[in-house]
C-alpha cells in the first residue's frame, strides 16, 4: 500500500512562551523544532503498516524551507521520500493548508493519508477533514488503533473510557492521536540516508485566509502563591496534615 | 440566531454559555434522545434529529440542512472529538472557515474571535470571515453558567434528507471499558510522576500513595515516551486532561505540554528537587527534595495514623 503522512514543524516550547515584537509569532530564537507529537505517531504508524503489508511511504510538510529538517527526521525514521511545500513563513489558515496539500497529492495513487489529529501549535482540528472532502475520500479522526485488511481499514477511537470502532474502505484519510504507538528513534544509517535524500519541493500559492490571525497573546499568569511545606522527608507529617485539610484523606 | 450542536455532558453547556453572550436567540441541534435542561441555559428550541448512530457525514449534513432552513448567524459546538469533527465537515459543506477552541467571540463583519493555541498556553485573536460563522468552544475555556431567566425549550423533530454516502463512515461497534477502572479524567486524587521518578520501578511508591488516597496514577509525556508508563496514563496536551481535587506532581518539571493537562486540578502539590521548577511556582503547595525519600515518608506517615 502507498501511504502519505503529513507533518508539521513546531517549536519545542519548554515551560514559557515568548512572542516576537509584532506579536504575530512565537519567538523561536532560542528554541529547537520538532514534528508535532500526534504526527510523529502518524509517521511511525505508516512505517509499521508498510512493514506488515508492503508498499511505500512518503512524508509531506507545508512550511518554511527550514521544515526540511522535519522531513529529514521522518526519512531518518525510515520514510521513503519527502515533499516540501515551501512557504515564505507566513501561516496558511486551515482551508488554505488543505488546498495546498490536495493540489500536491491528487492523482498520485495513495491508499492511505495519515495526519495528526491536530497540530500542537495552531490546533485547528480540520485539515484532515478538508483534505478528505476535496479528494472525495472517507475520513476518521482522533484514531488510536489501525488494522488494515483487504482494502479496508478498521480504526479505533477512544470514547468515554471505551472505544468506538470505524470500518472504512481505502483509500481513506485517517488522523491519529499520540498513544497509537511509541515512535522509534532514527537509526544511524537512516540519518545518513536522510541527510543526502532529495526532497521534492514546490511553492504553493497562499489562498486568502477565512480565519485571519490578528495577533497572539500570552495569557496572564497568576503570581505564584506556593506554600512550601518543607524540605525532604521531614515534611511528611505536614503533607499529611494538608491532605487532611483538603479532605482527600480521613 | 445562534445554533449550537449539543451533545451529552458539560462541554456543551460551556458552548451554550458562550453562545448566549453573543446577544442573539440561541437554538440547539441534538441527535437521538432529546437533551433535558437546555431551557435553563437559554435555549428556546431544540431541533432533534432522528439519528442515533454516530456518523460524522450524516450528522454534519443534518446541521447543514438546518443552517440552510434557519439561516443562523453562527453555529457553535463543544471542542470535543465529535464537536470538532462534525463542525469541520459542516465547514466543508458550507464552504466556510472554522475557528476551533474559541474562548470569546464578538459578532460583526468579520467576527472577532479569541481562540486557544497550544492547548490554551497561548491565545490568538483572529478575524473570522465566511457566510456563516463556525466556532468550537475550548473545553473548560468558558465556565458554564445558567441563564438569568430559564424557560422551557420546545423540541422540534427533524428528519434530514440524507443518502448512503453520508453513512460510509459510522461507528460500527462500541467496546465498553472494563468495569471498576478509575479513569484519570474522573479521579479525585491524581499522583503524577515525571522524569524525576527515574524509572518504571520508581512508580511503585506513587502507586502505593495513590492506593492509600483512592486515586489514580499518571505521568508526564517524558514518562510515557520512555515507556515507564503506558500512554493512557499521560497527563498533558497529547494525553488526558485531569480535574481532581488534588494533583500530587512528583518529579515533574512543569512544561507547557504537561500544565495544559493538569490546569483543571483544584490544588497542586509539587514534590521536586528544584525550587525554581515551573511546576513549583504554579503549585499551591510544594515539598523540596528527593521524591524517593519524601514519598516513602508520606506513605509511612499515612499508614501510621
Amino acid at each position: 500500500m502507498e501511504i502519505l503522512v503529513c507533518v508539521k514543524r513546531v517549536p519545542e516550547t519548554g515551560a514559557r512562551i515568548t512572542l516576537t515584537a509584532d506579536e504575530r509569532e512565537i519567538d523561536t530564537s532560542y528554541l529547537g523544532f520538532t514534528i508535532s507529537p500526534h504526527e510523529e505517531c502518524a509517521v511511525e504508524e505508516a512505517l509499521r503498516l508498510v512493514e506488515a503489508h508492503g508498499g511505500s511511504t512518503t512524508v509531506l510538510t507545508l512550511g518554511p524551507a527550514a521544515a526540511a529538517e522535519q522531513l529529514r527526521n521522518a526519512l531518518a525514521m525510515g520514510i521513503g521520500s519527502g515533499i516540501l511545500l515551501e512557504t515564505d513563513g507566513e501561516e496558511f489558515d486551515p482551508a488554505a493548508t488543505a488546498v495546498a496539500i490536495v493540489d500536491a497529492v491528487r492523482d498520485r495513487g495513495f491508499d492511505l493519508f495519515l495526519f495528526g489529529n491536530e497540530a500542537a501549535d495552531s490546533g485547528d482540528y480540520q485539515v484532515p477533514v478538508r483534505v478528505a472532502a476535496a479528494l472525495g475520500l472517507p475520513c476518521v479522526t482522533g484514531i488510536k488503533g489501525i488494522a488494515v485488511d483487504g482494502g479496508r481499514a478498521v480504526a479505533r477511537r477512544e470514547a468515554s473510557g471505551g472505544w468506538e470502532v470505524f470500518d472504512v474502505p481505502l483509500p481513506a484519510v485517517i488522523s491519529v492521536k499520540e498513544g497509537i504507538n511509541l515512535p522509534r528513534f532514527p537509526s544511524l544509517p537512516g540519518r545518513l540516508r536522510a541527510k543526502k535524500a532529495d526532497l521534492e519541493t514546490s511553492t504553493p500559492a497562499r489562498q486568502a485566509p477565512g480565519l485571519e490571525k490578528v495577533r497572539l497573546v500570552v495569557p496572564t499568569e497568576e503570581p505564584s502563591a506556593v506554600q512550601i511545606l518543607g524540605n525532604g522527608p521531614d515534611a511528611a507529617p505536614r503533607v499529611v496534615e494538608v491532605l487532611r485539610e483538603l479532605g482527600v484523606v480521613s | 440566531m445562534i445554533l449550537v450542536f449539543v451533545e451529552p455532558g458539560d462541554l456543551s453547556l460551556e458552548a451554550l454559555t458562550l453562545a448566549r453572550r453573543l446577544g442573539r436567540l440561541v437554538e440547539a441541534v441534538a441527535f437521538g434522545e432529546a437533551p433535558t435542561g437546555l431551557g435553563a441555559y437559554g435555549v428556546s428550541r431544540v431541533h432533534l434529529v432522528q439519528l442515533d448512530e454516530y456518523a460524522p457525514g450524516a450528522w454534519s449534513r443534518s446541521i447543514v440542512g438546518l443552517v440552510e432552513s434557519l439561516a443562523p448567524d453562527a453555529v457553535l459546538a463543544a471542542g470535543s472529538d465529535r464537536g470538532q469533527e462534525v463542525l469541520a465537515h459542516a465547514a466543508v459543506w458550507l464552504d466556510a472557515p472554522m475557528a476551533a477552541n474559541c474562548v470569546a467571540a464578538e459578532p460583526g463583519d468579520p467576527w472577532l474571535v479569541t481562540r486557544q493555541r497550544w492547548g490554551g498556553s497561548l491565545l490568538e485573536e483572529a478575524r473570522l470571515h465566511g457566510p456563516v460563522r463556525l466556532l468550537t468552544v475550548a473545553p473548560h475555556g468558558v465556565v458554564a453558567e445558567p441563564a438569568a431567566e430559564s424557560a422551557a425549550a420546545t423540541v422540534v423533530p427533524v428528519t434530514p434528507e440524507l443518502d448512503e454516502a453520508d453513512f460510509v463512515v459510522k461507528v460500527g461497534r462500541r467496546e465498553e471499558p472494563a468495569a471498576g477502572t478509575v479513569q484519570l479524567g474522573d479521579a479525585r486524587v491524581v499522583v503524577g510522576g515525571g522524569r524525576g521518578v527515574g524509572s518504571a520501578e520508581g512508580f511503585a511508591v506513587l502507586e502505593e500513595l495513590a492506593g492509600l488516597l483512592g486515586g489514580a496514577v499518571g505521568g508526564s509525556r517524558v514518562v510515557t515516551n520512555l515507556g515507564w508508563r503506558p500512554h493512557s496514563d499521560q497527563i498533558g496536551q497529547t494525553g488526558a486532561r485531569i480535574a481532581p481535587e488534588l494533583y500530587i506532581a512528583c518529579g515533574v518539571s512543569g512544561a507547557i505540554q504537561h500544565m495544559v493537562g493538569c490546569k483543571g486540578a483544584k490544588r497542586i502539590l509539587a514534590i521536586n528537587k528544584d525550587p525554581q521548577a515551573p511546576i513549583v511556582t504554579r503549585a499551591d503547595y510544594a515539598v523540596i527534595g528527593d521524591l524517593a525519600e519524601i514519598l516513602p515518608a508520606v506513605v509511612a506517615e499515612l499508614k501510621g495514623r
